[in-house]
């Protein structure tokens, strides 16, 4: 620890601290431009000047280590002349447009003008002007207005991973640009618009849009991925004009992805469904809300009458509110049926009824810094959580080794020092290689369960893997989307736990959506003799309640999955949205509020269960899901469905200890050591980042993004050649009866004998699962 | 895109530095590109970068600093003139205006038969031999006055 004396006062700090960092433990406010807390120091915009005893000049407080017994003043004669000399030279060059520029009234150029600067300037000469650059969809450009400051280079360097930006040029010519042409790609690279100081750096939706004191603002919680990213939603007259981030340091620090930040454009859709609508004779006619419920009602009970109460199903979206799960399985079981599930997408369960608890992360997020190991199996990381994978990047750069298996390997922006790029059916058997290694390296037995059911030559890959684990002090184990979606997920599991147990470390999910832990909470899952989301989908039911969800774009098997809602007597969609596929196959869609017009719970992948509230009236007749399932509770003549409010529901589902609940332990899962019949094309299915839930695809400037391109048939450059195919030529990529045609691309970072066809995107959704056998041919 | 000479040449730079830290090696193999090509056209600047294992916009921000760097074609004779304050007190800027004329050229333009570029430098650490030229990057001019331009001009128009 250091003394230092700020302006009178006497602070400790740690060792290493800046000038800057005590300043604020003291409670001075130094002005700043260039420093941020999560960034590397440039001292590059002087703003920062101070007061140091014996110190002949004053120095840059965010580049001074504090030493001890040192005496600083910050807001002495010599300090505020050399601010304010400097705040000078930096207006030199800015225009003076505040009233035409978005950042006006939360500028802090502007704000520190105000402090620093004169009334007046004395500078007579030319201005320089700098031609504004095409960034993407995302991020407006005046360059004209840019300080230099040097943050969103660093953004783009340090903390999205790639350098995007950059600052060519030198002196008074030197200007902030990507590579000549290029835009700026990365799934973060939202986060520079708040970094930018001024007003260089805007959001391209929110352009022109409102004031910022003209906006109303809220705390919420991203519907997204599961790391449930915390919100500031703004609005104005109820319709949401801007997200940014509402720091959390244990969840997504100060920043956002750009699906959290963006995907608020799809909530004002013209797709948005503002009544409730019933067909029929083929037509869809819009009714109130009472014909609508009553219908309803009156349908399930027809069907229950009719084909008992276990011909009816519930499929729910993980992106759903915990309250609207919880009481959508109350209602299917107030009914008679177990028949509820919201993990739409997976397709092995038999780890049902042999689960320890509610599947997590298995740590907390904010452990990530303490890890010195990480074996990520079946992931597609940067995408399906990108704020996790910032935490990752930013472990490896202080030592965490990175290991992974599956079969992608695309960029990621951090190192992974082992790999074993394997097809989807040798995920297991590979991972029973470096459980077989690790226990050697660790002269520890393997498990009852697994003994004699693990292979017995271990590959190269593997053994590094092991030897990597080993030698870790704090090691974990994340299952990801691919992990879970994955035909023998369970055995995944079970492998992992083991992993665990020889490390002494944690094994977990990184989980698929915002509420991939609430989901189990909420109990949403089927019980003993339901059936899960895939077996109501091979068993098809008489009548299903869809719960946010598209049906062509949500489950597993997307064709499948049509043609059993298609044949089904009765639909019932709960949805925000009037999406094309519901119209195809429902017979009743009610509109539910989406997460800014209702309050709710999400419980994210380390197990936070995060609460909000409604941050806008909900739009046209639409109602909050958990007020219309409580009504469809009573008009069915359930008990139980008398909760006063959204509270109360959340009361009722997350009674007790949450921590208590959360267990990835599995037990009695049979793991074989077979791979997959060798000279057949597998598929790896991706979700798409900006395809992954209704809202997210919805939202146009997303959608505009290079993450957004439509998907592609992905190929092993070897493979391709074997397949006598070109990167480039149309294919046809047959699964079963099902096909979509498709461009060849030659992708080498997938494991040979893989097709990598995205999932949850219109061009697709013809075909079947998402793993398995598929052929590819020339179109 | 570059000759085996020119990349055995970047390899010898790269070998100077640590394995982990090739793009140390962009000012010379920035240099190398450009000896070979002439400029630096921004194919030319991705491919370095790439060689040696950095983001583009980082070789372009070191190719856009320093101004021997040619971002844009040039004459087959690039002459640089330097006009920074002791060169400008002692017959720089003169120098410079007389080219100017003689070529009928202004800073950072071309002769219409291509055959000269005229380029401001900035102080080459020779100030005492004002005023200083430097063509073609390499080959370095001292106490060029007006005659010894003259004779200058006519060797390069030969060449
Ligand atoms: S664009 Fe903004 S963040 Fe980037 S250097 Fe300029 S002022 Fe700083
Ligand atoms: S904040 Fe210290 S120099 Fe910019
Ligand atoms: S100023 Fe011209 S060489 Fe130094």
């Amino acid at each position: 620890m250091l003394e230092i004396e700020i302006d009178g006062k006497q602070v400790q700090v740690n060792d290493g601290s800046t000038v800057i960092e005590a300043a604020a433990v003291a409670g001075s406010y130094i002005p700043h431009f260039c420093y941020h807390k999560k960034l590397s120091i440039a001292a590059s915009c002087r703003m920062c000047l101070v007061q140091v005893e014996k110190a002949p000049k004053p120095l840059p407080a965010c580049a001074t280590p504090v030493t001890n017994g040192m005496k600083v003043w910050t807001h002495s004669e010599l300090a505020v002349k050399a601010q304010k000399g400097v705040m000078e030279f930096l207006l030199i060059n800015h225009p003076l447009d505040c009233p035409i520029c978005d950042q006006g009234g939360e500028c802090q150029l502007q704000d520190l003008a105000v402090g620093y600067g004169s009334t007046a300037s004395r500078y007579q000469e030319e201005k320089r002007v700098v031609f504004n650059k095409n960034l993407g969809a995302l991020v407006s450009t005046d360059m004209t207005r840019c300080i230099n400051c040097t943050r969103c280079v660093r953004f783009t360097t340090e903390i999205a991973g790639e350098m995007e930006l950059g600052q060519a040029f030198r002196g008074e010519h030197a200007e902030i640009m990507p590579f000549i042409e290029k835009t700026v790609d990365s799934e973060l690279s939202g986060n520079i618009i708040d970094l930018c100081p001024v007003g260089a750096l805007t959001s391209k939706p929110f352009r022109f849009a409102a004031r910022t004191w003209e906006l109303s603002r809220r705390k919420s919680v991203s519907p997204h991925d599961s790391l449930g990213a915390n919100l500031i939603v703004q609005t104005k007259h109820d319709v949401v004009k801007r997200v940014l981030p509402f720091e959390n340091e244990d969840v997504n620090e100060c920043w956002l992805s750009d699906k959290d930040r963006f995907s608020y454009e799809a909530l004002s859709s013209e797709q948005r469904l503002g009544a409730p609508m019933i067909r029929q004779g083929g037509q869809w006619k819009q009714v109130d809300w009472q014909a609508a419920l009553e219908f309803v009602a009156t349908g399930l009970r027809g069907v229950e009458r009719d084909h008992g109460a276990a011909s009816i199903g519930a499929l729910a979206s993980p992106h759903a509110t915990v309250e609207e799960l919880y009481l959508l399985q109350k209602l299917m079981r107030g009914l008679g049926s177990e028949n509820i599930d919201f993990r739409l997408r997976e397709v092995d369960f038999r780890a049902d009824g042999k689960r320890a608890g509610a599947p997590w992360l298995g740590m907390p997020i904010a452990g990530v810094k303490d890890l010195t190991r990480l074996l990520v199996v079946g992931s597609f990381l940067r995408k399906d959580a990108p704020l996790l994978a910032q935490r990752v990047r930013q472990a490896a750069k202080k030592g965490l080794h990175v290991s992974a298996i599956g079969p992608n390997a695309e960029e990621w922006l951090l190192p992974v020092r082992n790999r074993a790029l394997v097809a989807p059916s040798a995920m297991v058997a590979t991972l029973g290689q470096v459980v077989v290694a690790l226990a050697k390296e660790k002269g520890a037995e393997v498990s009852v369960a697994l003994l004699g059911k693990l292979p017995e030559t271990v590959s190269d890959e593997a053994l590094a893997i092991a030897q990597s684990l080993a030698s870790g002090r704090k090691v974990a184990v994340w299952l990801g989307n691919l992990a879970v979606q994955h035909a023998r997920a369970s055995e995944l599991q079970m492998l992992a736990q083991e992993i665990a147990r020889l490390t002494d470390g944690s094994f977990g999910f990184i989980g698929e959506a915002a509420n991939s832990v609430g989901g189990y909470l909420a109990g949403a899952v089927p019980g003993a003799g339901g059936l899960n989301a895939a077996a109501m989908i091979e068993q098809p039911r008489a009548a299903y309640v869809t719960l946010n969800l598209e049906p062509d774009l949500d489950l597993a098997n997307p064709a499948a999955a049509m043609a059993a809602l298609d044949g089904a007597q009765l639909v019932v969609a709960l949805t925000s949205f009037d999406s094309p596929s519901l119209r195809q196959v429902a017979d009743v869609m009610l509109p539910i509020a989406p997460f800014t017009e209702t309050s709710g719970t999400f419980v994210n992948c380390e197990g936070r269960a995060q609460s909000f509230t409604a941050v806008a009236k909900p739009f046209a007749d639409v109602r909050p899901g958990w007020k219309v399932l409580r009504v469809l509770g009573n008009l069915l003549a359930l008990e139980g469905f008398a909760h006063a409010d959204s509270e109360a529901v959340r009361a009722e589902a997350l009674a007790g200890d949450l921590a208590s609940r959360l267990d990835n332990g599995v037990e009695g899962i049979v793991v074989s050591s077979a791979t997959g019949p060798a000279g057949v094309l597998e598929r790896v299915a991706d979700v798409p980042i900006h395809f992954a839930d209704p809202i997210a695809r919805r939202a146009p400037s997303l959608q505009k993004t290079r993450d957004a391109a439509a998907p592609t048939a992905r190929i092993a450059p070897a493979t391709l050649a074997a397949l006598g195919l070109a990167a480039g030529d149309r294919v046809r990529v047959a699964q079963g009866t099902a096909s979509v045609e498709l461009v060849a691309q030659a992708d080498d970072g997938l494991a040979a004998g893989c097709v990598r066809v995205a999932a949850a995107h219109p061009s697709t959704a013809a075909l079947g699962a998402m793993s398995g056998d598929l052929s590819v041919e020339r179109a | 895109m570059l000759s085996q000479e020119s990349l055995q040449e970047i390899d010898r730079e790269i070998a100077k530095y640590p394995p982990d830290q090739t793009q140390s090696a962009v000012m010379a193999a920035l240099r190398i590109a450009q000896v070979e090509k002439g400029w630096l056209p921004k194919e030319l600047i991705e491919f370095v970068a790439r060689y040696l294992g950095m983001p583009p916009i980082a070789a372009f921000e070191v190719a856009s600093f320093y101004n021997m760097y040619d971002l844009a074609p040039v004459g087959r004779h690039k002459i640089t003139v330097c006009t920074n304050l002791p060169c400008a007190l002692s017959g720089g800027v003169h120098a410079a205006d007389y080219i100017k004329e003689k070529l009928g050229i202004d800073f950072n333009e071309t002769t219409p038969d291509g055959k000269f570029t005229l380029k401001e430098g900035e102080c080459m650490g020779a100030c005492g031999d004002a005023p200083v030229l430097l063509v073609n990057n390499h080959h370095m001019c001292s106490w060029m006055t007006t005659e010894k331009i003259d004779q200058m001009l006519a060797e390069l128009d030969k060449k």
